[in-house]
């Protein structure tokens, strides 16, 4: 059987890659207290020795759109090509190729269907950096091969909260019921308090400090109880007009377990949004 | 209302630099090339497979005309393909976060709850 070796929970800040790679004037005060938390988070990747990755993010209206809008989507393919020509202009994300694990992919669509969740595939997926920057921070050699898992955070109507929730559970199962000896990380990225092209953006820190807090002690303490009885669709307008991303939190916490304490926690805050990383190690 | 439509606009001209600059040089030039040849495209489909029914508003197309993010905002259109746009017209013209906090200070005025972007 396969081994869930670590569980990772990741704010994703498109603007890492360059304050980290930028030198002289154009590096931003904050940069070397960032990589440095940074490195000291991918040690907990590195630590766990994994063989593959899957990788929960959402696509921000790249190859997914209004038309033909999935909830809950598995990338199974060979390879990804990853980062588009948007993420370049204004992030300065390189281009990327990250094999795929078709096995593990077809594996987690078979049970996950029969499972009760109906989930879409994509045979052609370029991905972005909602997975791209977690490779970046946590696995920057990119040698290892994944299994993207897309949620819908962004375009409504979504899942409720607790769907994610149970998402992120049956995942850990269906992970540890995987008839193959290869240790599996799962990791997943989303957002505490944002705030996108509204008044709220861009500010000195997060748009709502409080909620950071909250949201940080739920996920440090697995508290899924807590977090379920205040989140809602509704109450996450409330935080700012991008915080639904934080139900990508509340999967990896479903992957974490009820009630289990992160082995690892640490936070930045940062003008615009606070930076949150986690890890689990399963007993 | 076609949230979708205007949501439709700033998806494709976003995807495409060639289409970002001519917005930014030639809103309503744009926005009227836009509305006769990529309106009615089926995104994925052969070129005679057009989607008959679709139009802007007469709010929406002077929103769209006059760069008006603020009132694409009050519209519904999803706020985060108008910012990724209108950084990647704009932000040029400005210092660093200049043009993002700009952004924001113009909608000082708004307030929870935000317009349903709902589609």
């Amino acid at each position: 059987m396969a081994t869930v070796a670590a569980v990772i929970a990741s704010t994703h800040h498109p603007f890492y890659y360059r304050a980290s790679t930028s030198a002289g004037p154009d590096r931003p005060p904050f940069a070397d207290e960032w990589v440095a938390k940074i490195e000291a988070f991918r040690q907990t990747l590195t630590r766990a020795e994994p063989d593959v990755l899957v990788m929960v993010g959402s696509d921000h209206f790249h190859q997914l759109w209004l038309d033909n809008m999935p909830q809950f989507l598995i990338g199974k393919a060979p390879f990804f090509d990853a980062n588009w020509y948007n993420e370049e202009r204004e992030f300065g994300l390189p281009r990327m190729r990250l094999a795929g694990d078709e096995d593990l992919a077809a594996y987690l669509l078979r049970e996950g269907l029969d499972a009760g969740f109906d989930l879409a595939f994509s045979n052609e997926l370029r991905i972005d950096h909602s997975v791209t920057c977690p490779i970046i921070t946590l696995r920057p050699q990119a040698d290892l091969p994944i299994v993207p898992v897309y949620t819908n955070i962004f375009a409504p109507p979504m899942p409720q909260p607790k769907r994610f929730v149970q998402l992120g559970r049956a995942l850990r199962q269906m992970v540890e019921a995987w008839p193959v000896d290869k240790r599996v990380a799962i990791i997943g990225t989303g957002h505490l308090s944002l705030e996108l092209g509204g008044p709220r953006q861009f500010g000195e820190h997060g748009p709502d400090p409080e909620f950071d807090r909250k949201a940080v002690s739920w996920i440090a303490n697995g508290d899924i109880d807590a977090c379920l009885a205040e989140v809602t669709l509704d109450s996450l307008h409330t935080p700012g007009n991008a915080t639904h991303g934080f139900m990508d939190f509340m999967l990896m916490m479903g992957a974490a377990g009820d009630g289990v304490k992160a082995d690892y926690v640490d936070s930045l805050d940062l003008f615009h949004t606070m930076e949150a990383y986690f890890t689990w190690y399963p007993a | 209302m076609s949230k979708y439509l205007v949501d439709k606009f700033l998806y494709t001209v976003d995807r495409d630099p060639e289409l970002v600059e001519r917005y930014r040089e030639d809103p309503a030039g744009t926005v009227a090339w836009w509305q006769q040849h990529l309106a009615g495209t089926l995104l994925n489909c052969h070129q005679a497979e057009q989607t008959t029914w679709l139009s802007f508003t007469p709010q929406e197309h002077r929103a769209l005309v006059e760069h008006d993010h603020v009132r694409l905002f009050e519209l519904g259109a999803h706020p985060f393909l108008t910012l990724t746009l209108f950084i990647a017209m704009f932000e040029r013209d400005h210092g660093p976060l200049e043009y993002q906090l700009a952004y924001a200070r113009a909608m000082d005025h708004l307030h929870l709850p935000y317009p349903d972007i709902a589609t």
